[in-house]
């Protein structure tokens, strides 16, 4: 699926801008999602894509730019409207973020329980199908801190789809994953957004995970957006960043020392007291 | 975690407990049957010194609390204390009750005593007490003793 | 000079820091009544909150009652016989209780069990991103997870500080008149006789009532301002239990100023 094929996209920013304080951490970022699609947002750690979600979530607004989510630019919504909004969004936290003093089923059932009036038998049922697609259902009964990592992340992804989203936002969703558990994540999120109709944004720094599953994705280095394309496109880029980054070469465009005089001069003067003395 | 009811019925089990025990701070405790449940009425009583009498200090007739002293102010026209009562509404006193200030016990605290006098009309919210006495002040008390004596004992001699 | 300066602006940055804290907690406390609401049309949230502050506070709460109240009996019948005056007892006992010991101790025992709990729970879930995964949810942390929280403290306090005085009266009508053998008639007839429902007792139960309030915001709101580390838990709990029980002292030096000045 390539981004021009869709009438209206489903979020759009266009020349973005955010500083915390002095600091800018994100400018001039242009991005595009359109319905059905799963968009991968990449980059080294601190970046500034989890910003890009917090952003699109409505958590934290632009300084400058529009971010729009079905037309409707999210910075000047006020508190109920946002919050309508949201309960068209589902958003999975990098660590799961389940409530520990819930069940995992009642983590789940939360979102049902707050937004709907929905008898308890029809809520059971639902939480149960929302488990199996997870494939924990036997685990319903667990509370978070007997669910290792992965099973942690698997319940979050079912409790962020209970109200069936339009738009899943996922941070991190492969942090700390072992590889069968990375596999498993990664083929829900793509199995879920098809089954949903929903579309998806996704921050991440796997970049062999996610080029299985995505349809478009963007590179962000310092704030911007470096490259983008298919997955196709990426693997055969031959642009120096998404080369180091698909590559995990240590230097490149990213590179490995922080800046620094360079080590020569320390040295030298160092040997030369030495000497001196 | 804990079932809802029984959560529910620890927590019904708490508030009865709290609620029994401000019960029995009001009831047992504090005079919740005495004064307190009573309406009340406010009369005066001027007196020329009223020693240690404090707000709040009981008002008994024959022993028994009938009222709390309410106020106390100094009256800048005549130079003397007008001590407000407020009295149960149960008892009715005839207009010629006698007011004073006593002491329970040698040291103890002091409070006003009514003594009902014979009229046939009986004090009403905002009346006057006409007859007063006023608290016996120890230091004049001692000072006229000792002034009694130094005048006996040159007659003596 | 540079010193000076420096320790200048130290004090001034942390001046101005206090009383951006104080601002951010009077608006924290108005949106926490304004939210009040939706927690309440949901009782059976406060309820819960009732019990992880009010029941299991219940404990400490009666035992330390029970000790408070028998060495203000043994204490109170030493120095009262020695003006002969041990029938006094009673009177003795139930006024501190009632008055000062039982809203105050009941408070500050209130505030490192059931404060320092909330706080550490709050910090906990934004620590672990809870509170913003529920607000991502569109459900409202502090309607949610703050409200019957603070609820459920300014609930429990009052019949909390009520137990603990009543318990502490037990403590010492048991050791003055059963072991000592103060005059079991004097005993109670004596307290009735000098303790005014209104006067005292009501006044007690108003002082607790102000007490809960204030620990209760205090360790709702450092849990939600709380850094969100575990080394900013930690902290945020430190100073629920050390701001509260400042705020109660200073609290009850305001109250008693105003209330018994007679």
């Amino acid at each position: 699926m390539s981004p021009s094929n869709s009438s209206v996209p489903l979020v759009s920013l266009r020349d973005v801008r955010f500083a915390f304080g002095e600091r800018e951490v994100l400018r001039g970022i242009d991005l595009t999602v359109h319905r059905g699609q799963v968009v991968a947002i990449m980059g080294g750690s601190g970046c500034g894509k989890t910003t890009l979600l917090r952003l699109i979530g409505g958590q934290i607004h632009a300084a400058a730019g529009r971010v729009e989510v079905e037309g409707r630019d999210v910075g000047a919504l006020g508190r109920n409207a946002l919050y309508e909004l949201r309960r068209r969004m589902g958003m999975l936290f990098q660590f799961g973020a389940l409530f520990t003093d819930m069940t995992v089923f009642d983590n789940v059932a939360f979102p049902l329980r707050e937004h709907t009036e929905l008898p308890a038998g029809l809520i059971r049922d639902l939480v149960l199908m929302k488990l199996q697609a997870v494939g924990l259902r036997g685990a319903a009964a667990l509370m978070p801190s007997e669910l290792s990592g992965g099973m942690a992340r698997r319940v979050a992804l079912a409790r962020a789809v209970a109200l069936d989203p339009m738009l899943v936002l996922y941070d991190e969703p492969f942090a700390g994953l072992d590889p069968i558990s990375l596999g498993i994540v990664g083929q829900l999120i793509r199995r879920l957004n098809d089954a949903l109709g929903a579309s998806t944004v996704m921050v991440t720094h796997d970049v062999h995970e996610s080029l299985h599953i995505v349809d478009y994705v963007y590179f962000v280095s310092e704030g911007r957006i470096v490259a983008q394309g298919t997955p196709d496109e990426i693997r055969a880029s031959q642009d120096p960043f998404v080369h180091q980054f698909v590559n995990a070469e240590a230097d490149g465009p990213v590179p490995f020392h922080y800046p620094a005089p360079p080590m020569s001069s320390l040295l030298t003067r160092s040997v030369l007291t030495r000497g001196a003395r | 975690m804990m079932s809802r009811t029984t959560l529910d019925l620890w927590v019904g089990f708490f508030v009865v407990l709290g609620f029994a025990a401000l019960v029995f701070l009001a009831m047992k405790v504090g005079s919740f049957t005495g004064l307190n449940g009573a309406t009340l009425y406010s009369v005066e009583a001027p007196f020329d010194n009223i020693g240690g009498l404090k707000v709040r200090a009981p008002v008994k007739s024959a022993g028994v609390l009938v009222g709390r002293v309410a106020d106390i102010r100094f009256d800048a026209e005549r130079y003397r204390a007008v001590v407000r009562l407020d009295l149960d509404s149960r008892y009715e006193f005839p207009r010629d009750t006698i007011a004073s200030i006593l002491t329970s016990g040698l040291l103890g605290e002091q409070y006003v005593g009514i003594e009902a006098g014979a009229d046939a009309e009986v004090l009403k919210a905002g009346d006057m007490i006409q007859i007063t006495q006023s608290a016996v002040v120890l230091e004049r008390l001692i000072g006229q003793f000792m002034f009694n004596k130094a005048a006996e004992t040159p007659a003596q001699q | 000079m540079n010193w000076l300066a420096d320790r200048l602006r130290r004090i001034g940055a942390m001046t101005v820091d206090g009383v951006w804290r104080v601002g951010f907690a009077a608006r924290f406390f108005l949106m926490v009544l304004v939210y009040s609401g939706q927690s309440f049309r949901r009782l059976h949230l406060t309820i819960r909150e009732i019990y992880f502050s009010g029941v299991q506070s219940l404990l400490i709460i009666l035992v330390s009652g029970l000790f408070v109240g028998l060495v203000l009996g043994l204490q109170g019948y030493e120095t009262l016989q020695r003006y002969g005056s041990s029938d006094a007892l009673g009177v003795l006992v139930a006024l501190s209780l009632t008055r000062e010991l039982g809203p105050v101790v009941a408070g500050l025992l209130f505030a490192s069990r059931a404060g320092s709990a909330v706080t550490a729970e709050i910090g906990l879930m934004k620590t672990t991103e809870q509170l913003k995964a529920m607000d991502m949810m569109a459900v409202n942390p502090i309607a949610r997870v703050v409200a019957p929280r603070f609820w459920g403290g300014v609930l429990s306090m009052p019949l909390l500080a009520a137990m603990f005085s009543a318990m502490g009266i037990f403590g010492g009508w048991l050791i003055g008149v059963v072991f000592i053998g103060v005059d079991d008639g004097a005993f109670w007839s004596q307290m009735q006789a000098a303790v005014d429902w209104r006067y005292d007792i009501l006044n007690g139960v108003i002082k607790s009532i102000v007490f809960g309030i204030a620990v209760s915001l205090i360790a709702v709101f450092e849990g939600y301002d709380c850094q969100p580390t575990a080394e900013g838990v930690s902290r945020a709990i430190t100073r629920t239990v050390v701001s509260s029980a400042l705020a109660i002292l200073a609290l009850d030096f305001v109250l008693t100023s105003f209330m018994f000045r007679g």
